[in-house]
């Protein structure tokens, strides 16, 4: 399947999401917008403590109090989903939205061995018998690399290795074949090959059964090799997006040139390392006009006092001066 | 002077560098020989009793020596579940080896005194090491206050706050719980707590996986600049081979359980020897080459419950002979790195 404008499988917009705090609410996230289309990857990058796992979140349903949805809305295959009642969001997720999260230990009962629960999700959402559905468990644990799986799956969660446990993770997120999958860092803990596995596994999903995916991953590498397109965040806040050769190699944002010129590379040793100095800023101390202007060297006066937009376009940035015009796709 | 090691504001005094005997790098600070880790996975006994089961012995870390000089890094790269985590909880004293022996050597430090070294470990998984229920500030207060690193409160709490803003947060986090923090500011705050520890030694597992690679690069370049002031030694762990290369001195790759590559880095990284070796430096994601179709590693990746018969890397080794699967080939010394295959 390929990727269609026309219908997104999964479309934000205007996107906020506030924290009610002591001092007054704190927004987090502030008019996110994206589509992902069916059989496509978006890839989405950004600072740590940008709200790329708030986003995600959001999607699945999963926020928690004290955050909560302040505005805007989303939509699965054209059914809007951010306002349904809990129980119906709690059959869309695991059946039609797979969620991977950052944190295998969340998702993993640790008392509980590891077959067990993937069939017990499997029979939640998919009409198989119990022999069937420890059937599917063995061939998923298969597929995500876990060696001699048939021993494995009557193994405890701490019987296994920071990397197999998300990789059970994964197997779990793909039980009820689900056609948005939300994967937050599913490959951090995981080696270069066992990585490789997962992303052709992923890119596969895609291809055949025009699954959706939105990818959260620090790895530059792991993006460029995956994701059709790429969304890059910075305090709450989607500061560019387009297709990921576009982005990687061209960026337009001074806070995506900053990125991609702080990744190490494997071919030559430096001794130091480029960094963007300074941090991104608190929640309760978003400076006013664009919020990267403390740490850009192109920043002027004009960028403290006017947030700049993202435009809709297939290439975009959210920067007055931006480093060269984004080619309009 | 450890005072204000890890202080970037400007107006305080720059830290004394520390004045080591000898050059860094010249003594082992760390002596692993011969060091084993064995998990017994069997069912329980009684099931066994029935079905006539063997018992099952995972090796999760076999045959493993090695040594750490002070001053410098070790780096440990291998696939997933080849035993770094098992062999970094050895070296901290949380796991006990099956067979052999993890030494620490004393130190003289920069007060004079001399005694073992203070070790400390950065967890894989940041979330499991930060209790919920405290605030972040008393986290990495405790340790502070545990070793009496501080004289007084209001030490304690400036420390607390300057190590925040060392690995990018704010001094104000303080008074939040890990619950209110993303994955990598989390695992921004174990790093802080262990720096606050002051450790001579810092075993890192995954220390920046969680992270953008712009406060990555942050956390490296502090990480080297404290070895150079401190001569802080680390153990270090990663899937990320470009870190690794950038952050090495010397490097072990493993597989299943055991060292089949192990020397000074830029060799290793130059002239990979080992063809499980080459093969990792084969599979690394590449930026410059977007929409590659990487190949992943054929074959079954094999089980250290029951592994393969000669050399362990034979069912997936395209140069493997039949004696490859019938004798294992022992580390050997090849040109300053040590190799264990039959045709290096
Ligand atoms: N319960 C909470 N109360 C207040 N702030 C919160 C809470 N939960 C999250 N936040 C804030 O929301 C912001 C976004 O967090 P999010 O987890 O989405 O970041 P992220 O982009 O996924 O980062 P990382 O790459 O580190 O995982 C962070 O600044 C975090 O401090
Ligand atoms: N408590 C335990 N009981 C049984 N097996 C264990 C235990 N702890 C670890 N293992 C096994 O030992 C092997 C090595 O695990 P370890 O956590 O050291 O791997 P690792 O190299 O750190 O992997 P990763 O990169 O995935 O974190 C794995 O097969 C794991 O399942
Ligand atoms: S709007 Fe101004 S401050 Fe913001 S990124 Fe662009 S140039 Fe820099
Ligand atoms: S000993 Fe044989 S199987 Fe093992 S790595 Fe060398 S060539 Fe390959
Ligand atoms: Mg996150
Ligand atoms: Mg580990």
């Amino acid at each position: 399947m390929t990727a269609s404008a026309a219908q997104p499988l999964l479309s934000v917009r205007d996107l906020r999401i506030v924290f009610d705090g002591r001092h007054g609410p704190l927004t987090a996230l502030d008019g996110v917008s994206f589509d992902i289309a069916p059989g496509e990857i978006l890839g989405m990058v950004g600072e740590s403590g940008a709200g790329k796992s708030l986003t995600g979140t959001a999607v699945i349903g999963l926020l928690e109090p004290p955050g909560r949805i302040a505005g805007g809305e989303i939509h699965l295959a054209g059914q809007r989903i951010d306002n349904l009642p809990a129980e119906q969001m709690r059959r869309l997720r695991g059946r039609r939205i797979g969620a991977i999260f950052q944190d295998p230990l969340t998702s993993l009962h640790p008392l509980l061995k590891v077959g067990d629960q993937l069939v017990e999700t499997i029979l939640t959402h998919l009409p198989v018998s119990r022999a069937e559905a420890r059937k599917r468990a063995l061939d998923l644990l298969k597929e995500v690399g876990i060696p001699a799986a048939e021993t494995r799956i009557d193994h405890f969660p701490h019987q296994f290795s920071g990397g197999m446990r998300q990789r059970v993770v994964i197997a779990l997120a793909l039980c009820a074949e689900p056609s948005l999958i939300i994967a937050d860092e599913p490959t951090t803990a995981l080696d270069v090959s066992i990585q490789a596995q997962i992303t052709t596994l992923l890119k596969r999903l895609c291809r055949e059964h025009g699954t959706a995916i939105m990818l959260v991953t620090h790895d530059m590498g792991v993006i460029a090799e995956t994701a059709d397109r790429v969304a890059v965040m910075y305090a709450g806040r989607i500061v560019e997006i387009g297709p990921v050769e576009e982005v990687t190699r061209r960026p337009s944002h001074p806070y995506t040139a900053g990125l991609m010129a702080s990744i190490p590379s494997v071919h030559v040793r430096h001794e130091h390392l480029n960094q963007i100095d300074g941090a991104m800023p608190r929640l309760n101390a978003i400076p006013p006009g664009c919020a990267f202007n403390p740490r850009c060297g192109r920043a002027e006066a004009f960028c403290r006092e006017n947030k700049p937009g993202l435009p809709l376009s297939g290439h975009a940035a959210a920067c007055h001066f931006p480093l060269k015009e984004a080619a309009h796709a | 002077m450890r005072d204000n090691v890890t202080t970037l504001t400007q107006d305080q005094a720059m830290p004394q560098p520390v004045m080591i005997e000898t050059a860094p790098g010249d003594d082992i600070i760390l002596d692993v020989a011969a060091a084993c880790c064995r998990f017994d996975v069997s069912a329980p006994a009684l099931s066994r009793l029935f079905s006539h089961e063997p018992r099952r012995i995972l090796r999760a870390v076999e045959n493993v020596s090695f040594t750490v000089k002070r001053g410098t890094t070790f780096s440990i790269v291998g696939e997933s579940g080849c035993g770094k985590s098992t062999l970094a909880r050895m070296v901290v004293g949380l796991q006990r080896p099956t067979e052999g022996k993890l030494s620490f050597r004393d130190i003289r430090r920069a007060d004079g005194t001399i005694g073992p070294p203070r070790v400390q470990m950065i967890f894989q998984d940041p979330y499991a090491s930060l209790n919920p229920r405290w605030r972040v500030g008393d986290i990495i207060a405790e340790p502070i206050r545990e070793l009496k690193l501080r004289s007084d409160e209001a030490a304690v709490q400036q420390r607390v706050g300057d190590l925040l803003e060392t690995v990018g947060l704010s001094r104000t986090d303080a008074s939040r719980y890990p619950h209110a923090f993303s994955g990598g500011q989390r695992q921004r705050i174990s790093i802080a707590r262990a720096l606050a520890t002051e450790a001579d030694f810092l075993v890192c597992d995954e220390p920046t996986s969680a992270l953008d690679v712009s406060v990555q690069a942050q956390i490296l370049n502090l990480m080297v600049r404290l070895q150079k002031e401190f001569g802080l030694t680390y153990l270090f762990i990663s899937h990320n081979l470009s870190v690794v290369r950038h952050m090495s001195d010397d490097l072990a790759i493993m597989y299943l359980g055991r060292f089949v590559e192990a020397g000074p880095a830029e060799q290793v990284f130059t002239k990979p020897q080992h063809p499980y070796t080459r093969l990792l430096l084969d599979t690394i994601p590449d930026v410059e080459r977007p929409n590659r179709e990487r190949r992943p590693m054929s074959g079954e990746v094999p089980s250290p419950i029951s592994p393969p018969a000669g050399c362990t890397f034979n069912p997936r080794c395209a140069q493997a002979a039949n004696r490859c699967r019938v004798v294992r080939p022992e580390l050997r010394k090849l040109g300053g790195v040590e190799v264990s295959c039959h045709f290096a």
